[in-house]
């Protein structure tokens, strides 16, 4: 097993308000290991992109983090923006859902990319911009001499985000975080930025965290997958077998949303029930509620995450079909 | 890996209504002040009869520029009259044209703003054009301009700042309206034979209530402030009606010596502004949870 | 560019026009005959007549009505009914009083209350945000006339270190003469080496300039503080950070950039609250502007003269919001996108 450049352990995140505070991640522990793609997956409200903030310590106020995120072994939790300068865009890069605001309007995309250059290395302005123009080749956006002095509102959705790959490809980085780069994007440009993505990992050993909702962009991407419920993983293990057997019953229901051309089914299927208030959590697990087959254990204890043979983790106390899943992880381990 | 403990919260949460009124209190301390100080305003102007101790038009020389003290509790202006009566009775004037004012504001504004957002077009350009001229005029030319040609007074004065000020609801009105329109089931109406009128009464106008009284919670101790400038300056309200700008005016000969006779006046127009802006900061917050963060 | 600018000044003109028709009206509503006003108590039939004659009140109203545009157009208000003098005149004469007043408010406004209003949005929440909030909601709470009448009563009849009212003390006039150039005193003063004239001159400065900047930077401070909140809470600031762009850059490149255009808005709307607040506050010292000359004139129903300053002033409003646009227009790029 290659070691993790991104380790999450027992990370919770807390928003303080007057009489209540919500609780967008409890106890969330997973790991990205060098060279992979993980797809984080969860429906709004997960507490996914509070994950993705924390990684780089970035937890809004009133926000408080506790527990541990190490990426290339460094801890961020408790660090400050001075101590954190050079890993953030440098050994990690973050880009974000909507480009259109991320990228600031009033200066051009080089300019912007130039900047995050020459605050990480020591670079001349001059070669700093050659530089930005050749990130911005590598991203595959035309005419890159050009797109350098354009600012943000002159190109494409897709074209931004390319742009925003670029900036966060400019300094070398050993891991990306995305947080959800395609869902405001169309379908085909969706597609692109996929591929892109792939293609810089595969070429640079660029390691991915992906966080998503979107299952049929994880099928296509990523290595493994860690599905985030409630604020905190039930289940993690590596594609395609998550999707084939799955072990938790909500990972079970995601894919069965999943509409499927040629199955002959007439209505959408959906989960019965409704994601849990984050500031007044049930004891037991989050998920009991929604569970057809709850027992009385469930409603209880909250379930601890457990390896279930070959890469698997679940939290639920009932995983489903687990003799079959040892038989698959048999098969695989071998 | 470590257990997942559970989490806090054991049965789902049902906060006390004490524990809501505190949260409420703490939240919106500010508002609960200036609510309370616009109160004790309301009811000076209400019961004013009663509260004042003097005829606030009675003049008594021998008493004239009398420091504050029990017999005056806010002393007595050159005439003779008690300072704390004509405050009191004050709160009247004040509060009637702050109400007048933006009522009639609202009621040009509104219905305007209304056709403006919903016909759109021609009609919304020219309209726009004609708010436009009103917003060229730095702020009180305008009423001072049509005051004069109306000629001084308190009725004409409070016409002038009601006609200045239209324009800023018919805009925020136009603005809720429009996005209305944008919305599917107004298409839907339509489609249904549902005449304009309707559509526009039934479901455009609550949507842009909002806003319009945000603004107007938020206009009302400006409008009040305006009152009192253009009575201070001699076109707005006249004696002998006891007007609080007005009051101030009259005692500019004397405050240098006797400061109370301006000291009375100015703080009640402070303290009503302040209030007012307070409660309409509150108002603003609740119903426009968007600017919370804001504050 | 070049379309830019002519949209806007296509609407400036039309805007003027509409003011202008405005003021018409509003001259053609007086009950107070101007006739009357003019020729004083219980004048004959035929004296009124040849009076509507000369003033032009006996012809149709939209032939009245060019004969208006055409003078405003050149700037004829008309004589005033108080002075005798044209009322372009008495403008001109008391404009330069006006303009020191605001230029100097202006200047302290924008000096202190932007740095403020940015440092309270920064220092969200800390005592120094409260502070200065809780001194804008008691400012704006306060009229203009009374802020100015408290400040008499502290340095004045108090302390006794400034003057009561007025622009200069008379007998400096006397003694200590200097020409006009520019019409600013303290500008004057000090290019004819009058030194004791300029220290009345800035001595008689003080109160009239403090009252307007206090009225105006409870509201500027405000609008700033909320303007640059909204500001550090956009995604792109968010992104720098993420970058790990030194605080340094994020504050003063990115967030600076961004403020520069709800910036021009403040200062757009400084100046409308000046010209505006002006009027009370040269009342209030006895300040020999326009303001001071509008009150005068209203109270004694000198019509032409009120019409006059108000389309003055009303311009002068206007053509400060054009060059906001137009700077907008430099500034912000995506304003640029044909």
């Amino acid at each position: 097993m290659s070691e993790a450049i991104l380790k999450i352990r027992n990370l919770t995140v807390d928003f303080p308000g007057l009489g209540e505070t919500v609780h967008a991640v409890r106890d969330c522990s997973f790991s990205v290991r060098k060279g992979e793609i993980l797809g984080l997956v969860g429906e709004s409200g997960s507490g996914k992109s509070v994950t993705a903030m924390a990684c780089l310590g970035l937890v809004p106020p009133p926000g408080e983090m506790r527990g541990s995120v190490e990426i290339a072994g460094r801890q961020v939790v408790g660090r400050t923006h001075g101590e954190l300068m050079d890993l953030r865009g440098g050994t990690a890069a973050m880009i974000f859902q909507n480009p259109g605001s991320a990228l600031s309007p009033f200066f051009t995309v080089g300019r912007q990319i130039v900047d995050v250059i020459v605050s990480h290395q020591d670079f001349a302005r001059r070669s700093a911009r050659d530089l930005a123009i050749e990130t911005l080749r590598l991203v595959h956006l035309p005419d890159p001499e050009l797109a350098v002095d354009k600012y943000p509102h002159q190109l494409s959705g897709g074209q931004r985000q390319r742009a925003m790959i670029a900036m966060a490809m400019a300094c070398e980085p050993d891991l990306l975080i995305a947080d959800e780069p395609t869902t405001a994007l169309d379908v085909t440009i969706q597609a692109q930025i996929i591929v892109l993505l792939r293609e810089l990992a595969q070429e640079t050993g660029l390691s991915i965290l992906f966080i998503t909702h979107d299952l049929g962009v994880v099928a296509s991407l990523c290595d493994r997958v860690a599905v985030m419920y409630a604020g905190t993983i039930v289940e993690t293990g590596p594609l395609p077998e998550l999707f084939d057997a799955p072990a938790h019953p909500y990972t079970e229901r995601l894919m069965h949303t999943v509409p499927r051309l040629g199955s002959g089914k007439t209505e959408l299927a959906y989960i019965k029930g409704q994601v849990p208030n984050m500031a007044h959590l049930p004891v037991g697990c989050a998920f009991h509620a929604r569970y057809a087959h709850a027992s009385e254990v469930c409603r209880q204890r909250s379930p601890a995450a457990r390896p279930l043979g070959g890469a698997r983790i679940v939290a639920c106390h009932h995983t489903l079909g687990a003799p079959h899943l040892r038989e698959v992880a048999a098969r695989g381990a071998g | 890996m470590s257990a997942v403990e559970a989490s806090s919260g054991a049965e789902p949460f049902h906060p006390s209504l004490g524990l809501r009124l505190r949260h409420f209190a703490s939240q919106n301390t500010l508002l609960i002040i200036g609510a309370v100080i616009f109160l004790v305003v309301v009811v000076c102007a209400i019961f004013a009869p009663l509260i004042a101790p003097y005829d606030p038009t009675a003049m008594n020389f021998p008493h004239k520029l009398r420091a504050p003290g029990l017999e005056h509790l806010m002393g007595t202006d050159v005439l003779g009259r008690d300072i704390f009566s004509r405050v009191v009775y004050g709160a009247r004037i004040s509060l009637l044209i702050g109400v007048s004012v933006l009522t009639v504001a609202i009621a040009i504004g509104v219905p305007i703003g209304l056709v403006s957002g919903y016909f759109g077009g021609w009609v919304d350009a020219t309209l726009m054009r004609v708010s436009d001229i009103f917003l060229a005029f730095p702020p009180l030319l305008l009423p001072i301009a049509i005051t004069a040609a109306l000629g001084a007074g308190l009725f004409n004065a409070m016409l002038a700042l009601a006609i200045s000020w239209f324009p800023w609801y018919a805009r925020i009105v136009r603005g809720s309206v429009m996005s209305v329109r944008q919305e599917l089931y107004i298409d839907a109406a339509r489609a249904m034979g549902v005449g304009s009128l309707r559509i526009m009464l039934r479901h455009a106008l609550p949507n842009s209530w909002t806003p319009a009284i945000v603004q107007a919670s938020m206009d009302f101790g400006y409008t009040i402030l305006a009152a009192a400038s253009l009575s201070f300056i001699g076109i707005g309200a006249k004696p002998p009606t006891v007007e609080w700008g007005l009051m101030i005016a009259l005692s500019r000969s004397k405050f240098l010596d006797y400061w109370w006779t301006a000291a009375g006046p100015g703080l009640a127009i402070f303290l009503t502004v302040l209030a007012v802006n307070l409660v309409g900061d509150g108002v603003r917050d609740i119903l426009d949870p968007r600017t919370r963060g804001i504050r | 560019m070049t379309r830019y600018v002519a949209q806007r000044l296509a609407m400036m003109v039309g805007i003027l026009f509409g003011v202008l028709t405005v003021t018409f009206a509003l001259s053609r509503v007086i009950p107070s005959s101007p006739v009357e006003t003019m020729l004083g108590h219980r004048p004959s039939p035929e004296q009124i007549e040849a009076a509507r004659q000369m003033l032009g009140l006996d012809r149709p109203l939209y032939e009245q009505f060019i004969l208006f545009l055409g003078d405003a157009v050149r700037g004829d208000f008309g004589i005033s009914l108080r002075t005798g003098q044209p009322v372009t005149e008495d403008i001109f004469d008391r404009m330069t009083a006006t303009f020191e007043l605001t230029t100097l408010a202006v200047i302290l406004v924008i000096l202190i209350g932007i740095p403020l209003g940015v440092l309270s949005a920064v220092r969200r929440n800390t005592m120094l945000d409260h502070s200065a909030r809780g001194l804008s909601i008691a400012g704006v709470a306060l009229p203009v006339f009374l802020i100015g009448m408290l400040l008499q009563m502290a340095f004045y009849g108090g302390l006794g270190w400034l003057p009561l009212q007025g622009r200069i003390g008379a007998e400096i006039l006397l003694d200590y003469p200097f020409e006009r150039v520019t019409g600013l005193y303290i500008v004057d003063t000090a290019l004819a080496g009058q030194w004791t004239a300029f220290g009345s001159a800035l001595n008689h400065l003080a109160l009239p300039v403090l009252t307007l900047s206090i009225a105006c930077l409870a509201i500027i401070t405000r609008v700033t503080r909320n303007m640059m909140v909204e500001v550090l809470g956009e995604d792109y600031i968010r992104t720098a950070r993420a970058y790990g762009l030194p605080q340094r850059v994020v504050y003063f490149r990115y967030a600076l950039k961004a403020t520069l255009i709800p910036m021009l808005t403040v200062i757009g709307l400084t100046y409308g609250f000046l010209l505006g607040g002006s009027v009370i506050v040269e009342f209030v010292f006895d300040w020999p502007g326009l303001g001071g000359y509008v009150v005068g004139a209203i109270t004694k129903n000198d019509f032409p003269a009120v019409m006059g300053v108000t389309l003055f002033l009303a311009t002068m409003y206007l053509t400060i919001n054009l060059i906001i646009d137009l700077a907008y227009y430099l500034v912000d790029p995506r304003l640029r996108a044909s």
